[in-house]
């Protein structure tokens, strides 16, 4: 009996359906999460899915921040459960503050949908565990606001500790030191600009992010 | 202010007194005001109506055909896809972020209230020369308003067209197609019934944004110095409230609680409250002041045609209320109720149920009264232009070739074309392929839907009949590069001011060339919108009819391959020898876009579909392209620099077998293996198949008129767009004195 994957679902969010089908596709079992409860119920893992909670406005995830249920998903984390924001996801929890930094327009004030390479850059976290350090993925990337950012004494402190859990290969968005995806000290908060779970079906284009939702999967199983 | 009202509303004398004769008195100034927004030429379609009769829109998997919000057709496995396309030409003429934007945000209303979810996009865009500073302002804001709202309302782009011409530096055509899947059995239709019903109004407060848009934007032309004055005609688009209001719309329609639905778009809550009823055959009561406002003191003609975006007129049964309440509260919608369903056919509106009565027409006539023109038509005396027969020989063709390539991923790559996870080929390739799933189970049917738009107007001002026929003809042609068979057809119609006999002449033709285009290729038309006035300065755009073609794929295990070589394949060229230079993108380009245009070999076209179809399921061809706009040497560019292999091409005989275009061809990549399978299909087919040489090394040559490094090709194919669109933009109106 393997474990429940919550999907949160604030107004403006869209991923959700795909986050759940890709879980669903590797075997796993997703659930449907309302921004506006208060607990969890029983689920192992937490991902903040893509999309425009809140209509992005003010900023994106400015809001989301507040929604009552982020109360429960910031205590989960707190007490070591696996969350992992994608893309909007990723920008909610550097606002909640369970993440360092922050994601500003890209670089070429344009958004960008487009494949991109990503590296691997530690296996050490609650979504790389299958993958090995040097590994290069094809995963889709979707945003306005990818571009990573943060002091030079975060930069040196996520190096130090090895939580720049993935880079891009060729640089799209601008993002400091080609940043894509940053872990908490914990290791079991991540949050990643690319979308892995638009790339998990060939006919698709690519099944490389199975190996990052499959990490994931591995932890609630 | 010495005209009439009825002048200043845009109708006319006669209009005023078919009004008055309806009423069998004086019409009122807010009765006025709903009439003069009901006929404008874009609700009412009063210049083109007596035309699209002759339109074939009959097969027995159509659910829905044209006159509903979207046409409806059924797939299968309990499956209907809803499609339509709209215009949004003069709004983003005037404002192109905001235009493009709710163009986006009305065409995705049309389809959710037939009970559908929206799935995919496609824009078709057509804006002047890139040499334009004031048509890359449009382009750039155009395109940002297509993925500022796409991206955050949630649903995927999935396609579409980007053309830059002389004809469009006044008049740009913002198009955009929208698709949608509902179980068959959802199927709900904007109808009001039910005496004592309520009509509730969902999603923003009503505002001065939009008054008269139909009237005084979308059913008048262009002059030179008033586009300024015209800017409060265009609305303003939030997403996110679009967003919110298709999850409640649907939650509703899930939970059966509504008896019917409408979309409030051009003509607002005249149009919503009128169409309702009279296709329920009942009559209602609207109470005006109960309508949730965005300023005080607005007027109740403000409150009647405003066209506010983001709302959507919900007929529900009174026990019902509650729960619809409740949906909307969690999605953070507004909910009022602003009328009540009554037995007669009369639309009142009111300062309070039972209140001041401020208007009461019967409400038919507001749609099916509307007047219906046959405006004279007349063939134009001169050609387009000089002949492309008659210029010379390029004496380097290596440079013509480089001049007519752009590669659209500028546009595409700001749009989201991957949400739902159904994106097996996006945006770029000959036509769109999306898996097909349940929209409420999930259930994957393994089987696709692909969608392609197609339009050429140098074709169509040559000979609009015998263009559009080539477009429907181009569109078929897409849709079997990637597997499919055609389904449906949903059309629209750019042309010029219906008032000059020639644009009624084009229209006309076009009408007749797809009438004739569809019944040969057995695919009826649906639905369609029809954009009239596109015009600038007094001078009318070429007609640029834009096909939206639906069709299915009946297998998809794998990937169709798509325009791609691989070293070592063979290419083949399938189909007829015959092409002209008539509407050919190689002669518009030397000032020539006159010339003979070959025509449409109806039965040729289908064996050579059928061929390609089958070829392309059999997984016998490394890729396939279609050769349009730019003939043979575009087609072959292409497919050389998307896939990073050059290519080595013999038996082309001159500069038109080059550029030339005509129907029905199509360029295949054989792997060495298969070569003799695919020919002896052809032959099977009795379809040519020409050998024209292989996919190798890093240069793109035809024997005699080419020899390029595929790096030069390449750097010219992407830069294009980002190097005309990086150098500066502008709103300024060109100086005319």
């Amino acid at each position: 009996m393997s474990g429940v994957v919550g999907v949160v679902v604030f107004p403006g969010s869209n991923c959700e359906m795909d986050c759940i089908e890709s879980v669903s596709h590797l075997g796993g079992e997703g659930r449907l999460l309302w921004h506006g409860d208060e607990d969890l119920g029983s689920v192992d893992a937490v991902i903040v899915p893509g999309g425009f909670a809140h209509g992005d406005y003010l900023r994106p995830g400015a809001i989301a921040r507040f929604s009552p249920l982020m109360v429960a998903v910031t205590r989960f984390a707190a007490a070591g459960g696996p969350v992992v924001g994608i893309c909007n996801g990723f920008q909610i929890l550097t606002e909640a503050g369970l993440l360092p930094g922050a994601l500003q327009k890209n670089r070429g004030l344009k958004f960008l949908c487009q494949p991109s390479m990503i590296r691997v850059e530690t296996s050490d976290s609650s979504l790389t565990s299958r993958a090995s350090t040097g590994d290069e993925l094809s995963i889709p990337i979707n945003h306005f606001e990818g571009n990573y950012t943060c002091d030079d004494e975060t930069l040196a402190r996520l190096n130090d500790e090895d939580r720049v859990v993935l880079r891009y290969v060729d640089n799209p968005n601008g993002s400091v030191d080609d940043i894509a995806g940053v872990c908490n000290e914990g290791r079991n908060v991540v949050g990643l600009m690319p979308h892995p779970e638009r790339a998990c079906n060939d006919l698709l284009g690519s099944s490389d992010g199975s190996v990052l939702l499959g990490s994931l999967l591995d932890l609630v199983a | 202010m010495s005209q009439p009202l009825h002048r200043a509303l845009g109708l006319t004398d006669d209009e005023a007194g078919r009004i008055n004769e309806i009423l069998d008195r004086e019409a009122n100034p807010l009765e006025l005001a709903m009439y003069s927004v009901m006929w404008s030429e874009h609700c009412s379609y009063k210049s083109s109506r007596i035309h699209l009769g002759r339109l074939p829109t009959e097969a027995p998997w159509v659910l829905v055909g044209p006159g509903e919000n979207a046409g409806v057709v059924d797939v299968g496995d309990g499956i209907a896809a809803a499609i339509r396309i709209e215009s949004h030409n003069h709004p983003s003429a005037i404002e192109p972020y905001q235009g493009a934007a709710t163009g986006v945000g009305g065409i995705l209303r049309d389809i959710f209230t037939m009970g559908a979810r929206p799935i995919a996009l496609m824009d078709p865009l057509r804006f002047g020369p890139l040499d334009d500073p004031r048509s890359r302002w449009i382009a750039e804001g155009v395109v940002s308003g297509v993925s500022g709202y796409g991206n955050a309302v949630g649903v995927p782009t999935v396609g579409g067209e980007v053309v830059f011409d002389e004809t469009y530096r006044g008049n740009p055509l913002v198009n955009v197609l929208c698709l949608g899947v509902l179980p068959t059995e959802r199927l709900v239709l904007a109808q009001a019934s039910g005496v004592g019903n309520l009509a509730v109004l969902l999603g923003s407060s009503t505002g001065r944004d939009g008054i008269g848009g139909v009237s005084v934007l979308a059913s008048a032309g262009f002059s030179e110095a008033d586009d300024g004055d015209k800017r409060p005609s265009v609305q303003v688009g939030d997403p996110y409230e679009e967003k919110r209001l298709i999850e409640a719309c649907l939650q509703l329609l899930d939970e059966g609680l509504v008896v019917g639905i409408q979309d409030l778009g051009g003509a607002g809550l005249t149009c919503a409250t009128s169409e309702t009823a009279s296709r329920g055959g009942v009559g209602m009561d609207v109470d005006v002041s109960a309508v949730p406002r965005r300023e005080p003191g607005m007027e109740p003609h403000e409150v009647m045609t405003s066209e506010s975006q983001e709302r959507m007129l919900a007929i529900v049964e009174p026990e019902g209320l509650e729960r619809v309440l409740d949906i909307c509260n969690r999605w953070e919608v507004n909910a009022a109720v602003i009328g009540r369903v009554t037995e007669g056919g009369s639309l009142r509106i009111m300062d309070g149920f039972g209140g001041e009565v401020l208007a009461e027409v019967p409400a038919a006539s507001l749609d099916d009264e509307a007047p219906l023109y046959d405006r004279p038509r007349e063939a134009p005396l001169l050609p387009p232009g000089p002949s492309a027969d008659d210029l010379d020989a390029p004496t380097d063709p290596g440079v013509d070739l480089l001049e007519l390539l752009a590669d659209p991923s500028w546009v595409y790559s700001q749009y989201d074309h991957q949400l739902f996870l159904n994106t097996v080929i996006g945006p770029g390739d000959d036509a769109a392929v999306l898996r097909l799933k349940h929209p409420t189970t999930g259930f994957d049917t393994g089987r696709g839907l692909a969608l392609t738009t197609d339009g050429n107007h140098r074709w169509c001002a040559v000979d609009p009949r015998q263009g559009t026929a080539l477009v429907v003809a181009e569109s078929v042609l897409n849709l079997a590069c990637v597997g499919a068979r055609p389904l449906a057809v949903v059309n629209c119609l750019n042309f010029g001011n219906p008032e000059h006999p020639e644009v009624m002449w084009q229209l006309s033709e076009a009408v007749d060339g797809m009438s004739g285009a569809c019944e040969a290729f057995g695919v009826p038309v649906i639905g369609g919108n029809v954009s009239l006035y596109n015009e600038s300065a007094g001078t009318d755009i070429a007609p640029t009819p834009v096909i939206g073609l639906l069709g299915l794929v009946d297998r998809l295990d794998t990937r169709p391959p798509g325009a791609r070589l691989a070293e070592g394949n063979h290419l083949v060229l399938l189909g007829p020898d015959e092409v002209g230079l008539g509407g050919s993108l190689w002669g518009a380009a030397h000032g020539a876009p006159g010339g003979e245009m070959p025509f449409v070999d109806t039965a040729m076209h289908t064996r050579v579909t059928t061929l390609v179809r089958n070829l392309v399921l059999d997984g016998l061809v490394a890729g396939v392209h279609d050769l349009s706009a730019g003939g043979l040497g575009v087609a072959l560019a292409e497919m050389a620099t998307r896939s990073g292999v050059g290519v080595h091409v013999a038996r082309v005989g001159d500069h038109r077998a080059l550029f030339g275009e005509g129907p029905s061809r199509v360029l295949v990549s054989v792997d060495p293996e298969r070569l003799t399978e695919v020919l002896h299909r052809a032959t099977g087919a009795e379809v040519d198949a020409c050998r024209l040489g292989l996919a190798t090394g890093d240069r793109v040559i035809v024997k005699d008129l080419i020899d390029l490094s595929l790096a030069e090709i390449t750097s010219t194919f992407i830069g294009r767009l980002p190097e005309a669109l990086g150098s500066g933009t502008t709103n300024r109106q060109p100086d005319s004195r």
